[in-house]
């Protein structure tokens, strides 16, 4: 038993270690020694995806009664997670440690958020899954909060979690209905359960709606994204990086789990559902985006567009849907992080940047990071030869694949609002005369730029052979039922 | 062995150089980048003669293949070939790059490399577009082609430039996504991205109408035909007169190849359908935007109009559906390309001495600039048709098809010939003759030794084309006799 445990969920269990140690270890280190702690949890990660990989990818491994699995989605998932929490990491390493925030508590709490995400990407359970989200969602709420003398950051803070607590509670409303009418919380004996038994429609669509709107907000889609452009406006940018990549990897997994392996008799139901969601986060985000001025707010109303075509792929309830939407996530952390990623590299180079004009006579300035902007814009509007174009690419192609001509149509015209704003971000850091005069760039923090160069690049050859990406991502959804 | 690869060459070999010219300029005075940037240009040229010299005009099909599994998830090919439609665009493009690179000195004086290494890409990208054969390979051609021409507005354009470049970066954007629709659409039916399995795919009525509607909105903009046609002349005042030039010569040409590549023969039912409005539609092009030119005071918006009712006949001479059209539709494609290069860059050489662009700034050019004078006549001569220039032969050709089709839009096509007249020697008449305007006429220089050779090329073309076509035609028979089966089968 022990040994089943071990194998299945080590890669969990040195987080966990990892998380309280790098506690412990930060109230001695103070802040003189912040890159040790640094260097702690980077190697946390790397020993985590170490044994993570170790996994078969073909099997479904079961661990703690069965309520907790390694199947091939959660191989995908952590593997990401880990890659892209690095990279968060190293982007807002120096950013941090010039705020003074760079301290034991930071690095716990991201390393217990990546917990809460393993555990719901594994769960198989409700209670499982329900515990990974409180873990997710407390550490987040404590993230953005972190820098506490912002006043913004707290008042973000506040309404993530009012917001977020109502959430949760619809998803434990919905929980406990299934529960009653199933009388299990193992997600494969509900799914039989519905199956078989000729549950009360009423309370069962009650279910339904209560877990979905439970996901919706937790996706950040719209109707539920009410608190997304705030969080994001609030939280210093190291956080608003975090919170806009690797917990979407835990939504996809909620999403994957509850409605694909535990409601999957009620398919006809939940799809329309979706779609709406879809089309509605796509329309929305990409309108709104436009009258944005605010940076931050910009790529909060970009990332709602993009979970409306990940939820777009999703609704289709077939295989091909979920490939093409793990794809996509993949694809959307790692241009969100590159997005990110620039503007904290400006951040530290011209002092804070927060209104989009502040970006203006950027091609004059630093031609070099002015071009990386224009790679990573193109890619968010999905224009080739960059990855954003497979992304968007294969879930148009699912979704007519599934028949949906009209909704594919409409994606491809939000798509097109969505370009609007994304070339208006180019436009002003290539044809705009600088509005305020800009400090010569003090220090060249060549690590950084290293780091974003790499990421850009990956980005265009990503764009050129998405061909492997693509096969993993079918492969895994594939290998999920 | 070279030979295997030689469409491959004559797309990247632009594209590297261009590349590799964006990397040196940092250490390079500005000679030394215009230097080099034009042996780029002229290697970029010559690889594609080898293209014209070993093709094989009595071979109907796709020749110099070149096959390679690029993204086997949804079975996309890198596939390449050439046949006599795609040819002569090739050739057009590596010209005409290498010339608007040869006088870039001229009228750019900041950043010329990034200028000139901004052409050798597009150029490279543009070339795809007219030999790829897989439709997500052409459809990554073509969109990424939208990047250079965005920042080639966006950077070295006029004073208005932001609001045009934004503007054509969208209107040909919305087209195209509809495009990749359609390609999706035709991809879950055939389970290929292959054009040549596009082509005898056996489709519904009701999926050809609205596949050639797709279509239609990408190429339409392109072309750009009326009503969506209202981003070119924007675009083209704005544009640097380098930019203008290849928008003009070869950008719009790739909306009609992409006509007679894609839409035709895939939905050719949708076209039969469709075929009275597409004729209604290009005869308003050619009628009524050949009028807006007439009264415009601006002579880049004026030639701008003027490319749009050339275009206009372009399209009537495709969809009118017999040989005589199509021919004169393909002519008349190649010889816009010459004459609409060589009078941007009349206009360019203007510009570039007097900053202004209105007409009547202007008056009694030729007593200044004599050999200037004389080719500017010859252009204007060539764009109203004058026979005995390659303007005439497209034109005479689509008139002759649709005399064949009705009587009334050879009426209406022919009228052209009267407005064309108009507005051209309407030009010429206000900007070469007449008295001189001002000081600053009396006091310009004539043609250097760069712009001679320029306008002497185009003029030399445009002129070959017009008293020997076959060079054209010879290249196009084969391929265009099966395109036009293939566009006559019914596909239901």
């Amino acid at each position: 038993m022990l040994t089943n445990i071990l194998t299945v969920a080590l890669p969990e269990i040195i987080i966990l270690i990892s998380a309280m140690s790098v506690l412990l270890l930060g109230v001695f280190f103070k802040n003189k020694n912040a890159t040790s702690l640094f260097g702690i949890t980077q190697l946390t990660l790397l020993i985590a995806a170490y044994f993570t990989s170790q996994l078969p990818i073909e099997s479904k491994l079961l661990a703690f009664n069965d309520m907790f699995v390694a199947d091939s989605l959660s191989l995908y998932l952590k593997l990401l997670s880990y890659f892209g929490l690095s990279l968060v990491l190293i982007y807002s390493r120096d950013y941090l440690l010039k705020k003074n925030l760079l301290n034991g508590e930071f690095f716990s709490l991201v390393l217990f958020a990546l917990l809460g995400i393993n555990l719901i990407i594994s769960s198989y359970h409700l209670l499982t899954l329900y515990m990974g989200i409180e873990l997710l969602s407390l550490s987040l709420y404590t993230l953005v909060a972190i820098d506490r003398k912002r006043q913004e950051a707290t008042e973000a803070a506040m309404k993530y979690f009012i917001l977020g607590a109502v959430a949760s509670g619809f998803l434990l409303y919905g929980f406990s209905m299934l529960y009653g009418i199933t009388g299990s919380l193992y997600l494969n004996e509900i799914s039989q359960q519905i199956g078989i038994t000729e549950a009360n429609p009423m309370i069962l669509s009650f279910a339904l709606v209560f877990v979905t709107v439970g996901i919706a907000f937790k996706f950040g889609a719209a109707p539920f994204q009410l608190w997304v452009p705030d969080v994001y406006q609030g939280s210093s940018t190291p956080i608003t990086m975090f919170i806009g990549s690797i917990p979407k990897f835990a939504s996809v997994a909620m999403l994957v789990r509850l409605l694909y392996q535990t409601l999957d008799h009620l398919v006809m139901d939940w799809q329309l559902m979706l779609l709406v969601m879809a089309i509605t986060s796509m329309l929305l985000g990409n309108i709104t985006a436009i009258a944005q001025t605010k940076i931050k707010r910009l790529l909060a109303y970009s990332t709602i567009s993009h979970v409306g075509f990940m939820l777009l792929g999703l609704a289709t309830g077939a295989i091909t849907g979920i490939s093409a939407a793990l794809f996509y996530i993949a694809t959307y952390v790692l241009m969100t992080l590159a997005s990110f990623g620039l503007i904290l590299c400006l951040s530290n180079q011209r002092g804070d940047i927060d209104k989009i004009s502040d970006l203006s006579g950027l091609a004059k300035d630093q031609p070099w990071l002015a071009f990386l902007l224009l790679i990573i814009f193109l890619s968010l509007a999905g224009i080739p030869p960059t990855i954003g174009f497979y992304a968007k690419f294969s879930i148009i192609q699912a979704t007519l694949q599934f028949g949906w001509i009209w909704p594919a149509v409409v994606a491809v015209m939000s798509a097109l609002i969505g370009i609007y704003y994304y070339l208006r971000m180019i436009k002003i850091a290539y044809f705009d005369e600088a509005i305020k005069a800009t400090k010569p760039s003090k220090s060249v923090h060549s690590e950084l730029n290293l780091t974003l160069t790499m990421n850009v690049i990956a980005l265009i050859i990503l764009g050129l052979f998405p061909s492997t990406l693509m096969e993993i991502a079918t492969l895994t959804s594939a290998l999920i039922f | 062995m070279m030979m295997n690869f030689i469409l491959s060459i004559a797309i990247w070999t632009p594209i590297s150089l261009g590349i590799l010219l964006l990397i040196l300029q940092k250490n390079l005075s500005e000679k030394i980048i215009y230097k080099l940037g034009n042996i780029f240009g002229l290697i970029a040229f010559l690889i594609t003669i080898p293209l014209y010299i070993f093709f094989d005009t009595t071979y109907s099909g796709f020749q110099f293949q070149e096959i390679a599994p690029w993204i086997s998830h949804f079975s996309i090919q890198y596939h390449l070939g050439l046949d006599g439609i795609s040819l002569p665009l090739v050739m057009l493009t590596s010209l005409i790059t290498w010339l608007v690179i040869f006088i870039s000195s001229n009228s750019i004086s900041r950043s010329l490399g990034s200028y000139i290494a901004s052409f050798l890409i597009l150029s490279g990208l543009m070339i795809g577009v007219f030999l790829a054969l897989d439709a997500i390979l052409y459809y990554v051609f073509w969109e990424a082609m939208l990047i250079p021409m965005f920042l080639l507005i966006g950077v070295w354009g006029g004073p208005n430039r932001v609001y045009a470049t934004i503007k054509f970066f969208l209107y040909t954007v919305l087209g195209s996504l509809l495009m990749l629709v359609a390609f999706i659409y035709l991809f879950n039916q055939t389970g290929s991205f292959s054009i040549i399995d596009f082509y005898s795919k056996q489709l519904s009525l009701n999926a050809q109408v609205l596949l050639f509607v797709a279509f239609f909105m990408a190429f339409a903009v392109k072309i750009p035909m009326w009503p969506v046609h209202t981003w070119l002349p924007d675009a083209h005042v704005e544009a640097p007169t380098g930019g203008s030039v290849i928008l003009a010569a070869i950008m719009l040409k790739l909306g009609a190849y992409s006509f007679i590549r894609f839409a035709m023969p895939i939905a050719p039912d949708g076209l039969l359908l469709l075929k009275p409005y597409l004729i209604a539609i290009s005869l308003i092009a050619i009628v009524y935007i050949a009028l807006v030119a007439i009264v415009q005071t601006d002579m880049k918006k004026l030639i701008a109009y003027s490319s749009i009712s050339h275009m206009g006949f372009v399209t009537l001479g495709l969809f009118m559906l017999n040989p005589l059209g199509f021919e004169g539709g393909y002519v008349q494609m190649i010889s816009h390309g010459f004459i609409s290069a060589a009078l941007f860059f009349s206009i360019g050489v203007l510009y570039d001495r007097m900053h202004t662009r209105e007409i009547k700034d202007y008056g009694g050019i030729i007593n200044s600039m004599p050999v200037f004078g004389s080719f500017f006549v010859l252009f204007a001569m060539a764009n109203s048709g004058l026979p005995g220039t390659s303007g005439f032969v497209g034109e005479f050709l689509v008139i002759l098809g649709a005399m064949q089709e009705n009587f009334w839009i050879a009426f209406l096509a022919a009228l052209t010939l009267i407005f064309g007249a108009t507005y051209s020697l309407w030009l010429v008449k206000r900007i070469i003759f007449g008295v001189v305007k001002n000081k600053k006429i009396a006091g310009l220089v004539d043609l250097n030794a760069k712009e001679f050779f320029v306008m002497s090329t185009l003029a030399g073309l445009t002129l070959i084309i017009g008293i020997y076509p076959a060079l054209i035609t010879d290249i196009t028979n084969q391929s265009s006799i099966v395109m036009l089966e293939l566009i006559q089968q019914s596909k239901i």
